[in-house]
């Protein structure tokens, strides 16, 4: 049998495990990658929010200094209308995140909620979800967005509302993965004895247990929007033309690029840049919460 | 080989095969059914969705200025005044039969010309981007793998990284930027046809293959490394390695070929990226591929082009999960026949 433990040692051994650092935190900080990616991505967002005032100039404010390369007064140059190419880029990280977060939000929503009708319910609701999700799992999910702009038409709220629903297989196959092992436990079939409804038995026992890959999975999602947004803005078919956004900034300096490197090359380092950040910081996330690598990588 | 004691009565030989054969048409029929099925809600899809939007494309076709007689004599002349349900059988009787109509844009030209002088372009792009990526991937891979934890393994890890956090089309750009604008060793837009001979055919097509086969190779290579690794530790391998087989054997010849099995199924993810990326990156370079001429028909709202470039990329996807699904059962018999 062990030896009790003296009073004192125990009082130390809980401050020591007080004074520890989460494991979440530990974790992070190990993670060379994930930490940079972490870091790049508050600046991202805070230069977002605070483009106004961290912005060196309007980015709508043609001057006629056109095509000038990168200097002090213009870090990234000039494009063909004299326009900051710095300010137009930092603007330009606003729609991008804007889109990335509403179009996973939105593409999660819908897609859990299918997932979790499908796999809770089951039966003929399930046939047609699922018969659903596997038509738009058969293609590939940047072709689905384009199919779908092709109908709603360009603008920002239908670009969000194509990406979302270009998204929503992965959560939706996630989702009901999950329930169907869930629901099969123990504590749900107590708590289902107990006489919980059908709603508080998925939203309060069900649904935040298979947070983990979904969260993963909404990680990864954020940076396929965001490349998604910009290949249907540099294809003229994303949100409006006034909007500087990284595809767009791209789309319009493409005439010029044989002039003008500057124009090709910085936009396409922001989206590179934050899709990387995410990266790094979903893998992160993936070892934390432990989800196995799923088999939906494509985009 | 002796084959395993079977658990219950023995069969012989022939019956095995029959019976193997037997499970495999009716496996293939099911596939083939099942893609059928596939292509034609994709197809009811496209002739609902284009007609729920708000926008009269016969409208679209006469620039907006039209007036009400000549609206309803194009309206007529395209059986656009008929009932949906005949329209709808109507279109699925002439897609059926390769009429895909006629583009109502500028020249009028018939759909089908029109996707047939692309198609060929966005294949070549896409079997030159499919060479590149596993030219890329496949030594890239088996290096990370045996070298595990070197410093080559972690520069590999990190590229691949980098590849998949690029857009294609970005990609694409930088390309014409360094090798046409710059060092000025490639041509920056356009298509040569192979009849044209090969070396311009590959030097039209090089940059843009390299954009978009780049993000695919770097999935390729994590596949073919954690592939390879499960295949390194297996028993047959040490046995090889104890047998006193050099490691390049045991590596190139007896991990590569099992750790390829596993790599195959991604081909069919594979096809729709390289797809996907085909429809940007052919924009990039002004090649008028698949992808060119649906961005083009969206712009232009022109309807018959959009449609029949949709249902022709969704067929190409239908088909090659199809042959991947098959190809699989054929180089794994193990595969468990649903």
């Amino acid at each position: 049998m062990a030896e009790p433990i003296p009073v004192s040692e125990v009082s130390a051994r809980v401050l020591q495990r007080r004074r520890r650092r989460p494991r979440w935190l530990k974790a992070l900080l190990a993670d060379r990658r994930a930490s940079i990616g972490l870091v790049v991505l508050i600046v991202l967002v805070l230069a977002a929010v605070l483009a106004p005032y961290v912005s060196p100039a309007n980015p709508d404010s043609m001057s006629f200094t056109m095509l000038e390369a990168p200097s002090w007064h213009h870090p990234f140059g000039t494009d063909d209308l004299g326009r900051d190419l710095l300010s137009r880029v930092i603007y330009g990280a606003r729609v991008s995140l804007f889109v990335g977060v509403a179009t996973v939000a939105s593409s999660m929503l819908l897609g859990v909620v299918m997932g979790v009708l499908a796999g809770y319910y089951g039966g003929w609701l399930d046939t047609i979800i699922m018969r659903y999700i596997d038509l738009q799992w058969a293609f590939p999910n940047f072709i689905i967005a384009v199919y779908l702009v092709a109908v709603f038409g360009a603008g920002l709220s239908n670009v969000i509302i194509a990406i979302a629903l270009a998204f929503l297989d992965d959560f939706a196959r996630i989702a009901r993965g999950m329930v169907l092992t869930i629901r099969e436990l123990d504590y749900v079939e107590g708590a289902r004895a107990l006489g919980a409804s059908d709603l508080r038995l998925m939203l309060r026992h069900i649904l935040p247990n298979s947070m983990a890959p979904l969260i993963v999975q909404a990680t990864v999602s954020v940076s396929y929007a965001i490349l998604a947004e910009a290949g249907l803005s540099f294809l003229g078919l994303g949100v409006k033309a006034s909007t500087p956004t990284w595809g767009l900034i791209l789309s319009d300096g493409r005439s010029f690029i044989t002039r003008a490197w500057w124009l090709g090359i910085f936009p396409g380092v922001a989206i590179m840049v934050t899709v990387l950040s995410i990266n790094f910081f979903g893998d992160y996330l993936r070892d934390l919460l432990d989800v196995r690598e799923t088999s939906t990588e494509k985009s | 080989m002796p084959a395993a004691t079977p658990a219950v009565a023995p069969i012989s030989p022939a019956a095995a095969r029959r019976l193997r054969y037997r499970f495999v048409t009716s496996y293939l029929l099911k596939r083939v059914l099942a893609a059928i099925l596939v292509m034609w809600a994709v197809a009811t899809l496209v002739f609902f969705m284009l007609r729920a939007v708000p926008g009269d494309p016969v409208q679209a076709m006469l620039f907006d200025t039209a007036d009400a007689h000549a609206v309803a004599v194009l309206r007529h002349k395209y059986g656009l005044d008929r009932p949906v349900y005949v329209q709808y059988g109507l279109w699925l009787w002439n897609i059926g039969h390769g009429d895909f109509g006629a583009s109502i844009y500028g020249s009028r030209e018939p759909v089908r010309q029109i996707i047939s002088q692309a198609l060929p372009r966005t294949m070549s792009l896409a079997l030159l981007a499919f060479v590149i990526a596993m030219a890329i991937a496949v030594p890239a891979g088996i290096v990370s793998a045996v070298r595990r934890n070197s410093p080559l393994d972690h520069g590999f890890t990190l590229l691949a990284f980098l590849g998949l956090s690029m857009p294609d089309f970005w990609l694409g750009i930088v390309l014409i930027i360094i090798f046409a604008a710059h060092l000025r060793w490639l041509p920056a837009i356009g298509y040569a046809p192979p009849s044209d001979g090969f070396v311009p055919w590959l030097r039209h097509l090089i940059l843009p293959a390299t954009a978009i086969g780049t993000a695919f190779s770097a999935i390729l290579a994590r596949m073919i490394r954690s592939s390879m690794l499960e295949v390194l530790s297996a028993d047959f391998i040490t046995v090889a390695r104890s047998k006193g087989l050099v490691e390049r054997q045991v590596v190139m010849k007896h991990a590569l070929r099992n750790a390829l099995i596993p790599v195959i199924t991604v081909t069919g993810i594979a096809f729709a990226l390289l797809m996907a990326g085909a429809v940007v990156v052919e924009n990039v370079f002004s090649i008028k591929g698949i992808g060119r001429v649906l961005i083009q028909g969206i712009l232009n709202r022109d309807y018959p082009v959009v449609q029949g470039a949709i249902l022709v990329v969704s067929a190409i996807f239908v088909m090659t999960n199809l042959v991947v699904d098959v190809l699989y059962t054929v180089i794994d018999p193990r595969i468990r026949l649903r």
